[in-house]
């Protein structure tokens, strides 16, 4: 067997161990299904979103609104944007970006409430 | 496959196994950028807070104009492209070129739908003088005048947004037709779908803030 051949093969080796490791990363071969049902609760609560404002609840309005709008961008995030299967790392960035968004918005309200 | 070749040319010339792909970084640097996105709209959501605590009745005022008929047709729309979006990854996933194409190109007229909806928003309101500068304006409150400020340039970055989101996918396309994206190398195709689905996450929040004040 020439070198050439030989090496030939290693490479089609490694390839081959590339392609099993990219199948373990991107493995989740979710269901069709599944997203359907993922869309079906966010136009549900789209649904849910629009009545509330209809009825006047006050200041509670505002809070449902933007719950659902939290409970909304979750299922975006966690299905469509596959944070369900994505490495760790890649969560807890996600989480202190939103511990830091959270925590400019509360510095800034207990500013304004306390003038 | 060109792939193949690159690995095996790699190969010859290392003598180890490089391969010039990373698909978790590239997913990372996705994550990154999206997350300046998030700071970009993130300071204008703490604006229109701000405001909306200190011009709570301005607010109201301003956003009964609102057809929130419009703003939820254009919720569900964008609902929906972001579910193809995520159903043309299932479907490259499986090999399913076609599909894959075919769920890209129905996202494109989803978006392209959102647009023609926004045209005609804003066209309405600047028939009805609100502009800046309009004659509609000099007669509102300050509230009224900063509540229209913040719809006009959030709804605006945002539909911006969108439309970099149809080139982004565009281009994605040409990709996926030249067999450039594969069932097994198709992280650019998931990052175009991450970018798509924040900008429906952001109009998620947009929506009830501008639509639906009572």
């Amino acid at each position: 067997m020439s070198e050439q051949t030989q090496t030939g093969e290693l490479a089609a080796q490694a390839h081959a161990a590339h392609g099993d490791e990219h199948a373990q990363g991107h493995g989740h071969n979710v269901s069709y299904g599944t997203y359907f049902l993922v869309w079906l609760g966010l136009v549900a609560l789209t649904a849910v979103t629009v009545t509330i404002a209809g009825i006047h609840l006050g200041s509670l309005t505002l809070i449902t609104a933007m719950l659902i709008a939290a409970v909304k961008t979750t299922l975006v995030g966690y299905h469509f944007m596959h944070l369900k299967y994505d490495n760790v790392i890649i969560k807890v960035f996600v989480l202190v970006c939103l511990v830091i968004f959270l925590t400019f918005w509360i510095l800034t309200f207990s500013d304004l409430s306390f003038r | 496959m060109t792939e193949h070749s690159e690995v095996m040319h790699q190969g010859e010339s290392h003598g180890g196994a490089h391969v010039h792909r990373d698909d978790e970084g590239s997913k990372m640097a996705m994550w990154l950028f999206l997350f300046t996105e998030l700071l970009l709209f993130g300071g204008l959501f703490l604006l229109y807070g701000a405001y909306r605590f200190e011009y709570a009745d301005g607010f109201k005022v301003a956003a009964a104009d609102m057809n929130s008929f419009i703003g939820a047709v254009n919720t569900i729309i964008l609902l929906t492209s972001s579910l193809s979006v995520a159903l043309s990854i299932a479907a490259m996933q499986r090999s399913q070129k076609k599909l894959a194409l075919g769920m890209l190109w129905f996202t494109i007229l989803c978006g392209i739908a959102f647009l023609i909806n926004k045209y005609f928003e804003w066209s309405h309101e600047i028939h009805n003088g609100i502009y800046p500068g309009g004659p509609a304006l000099e007669n509102m409150s300050n509230g009224e005048v900063l509540y229209f400020g913040l719809y006009y340039v959030m709804t605006g970055l945002h539909g911006l947004h969108v439309i970099i989101g149809l080139i982004f996918i565009s281009v994605i396309m040409v990709f996926i037709s030249r067999d450039k994206i594969t069932s097994t190398n198709f992280q650019k195709l998931e990052n175009a779908g991450l970018y798509w689905h924040l900008v429906d996450v952001i109009w998620i929040f947009l929506f009830p803030l501008f639509y639906l004040l009572h």
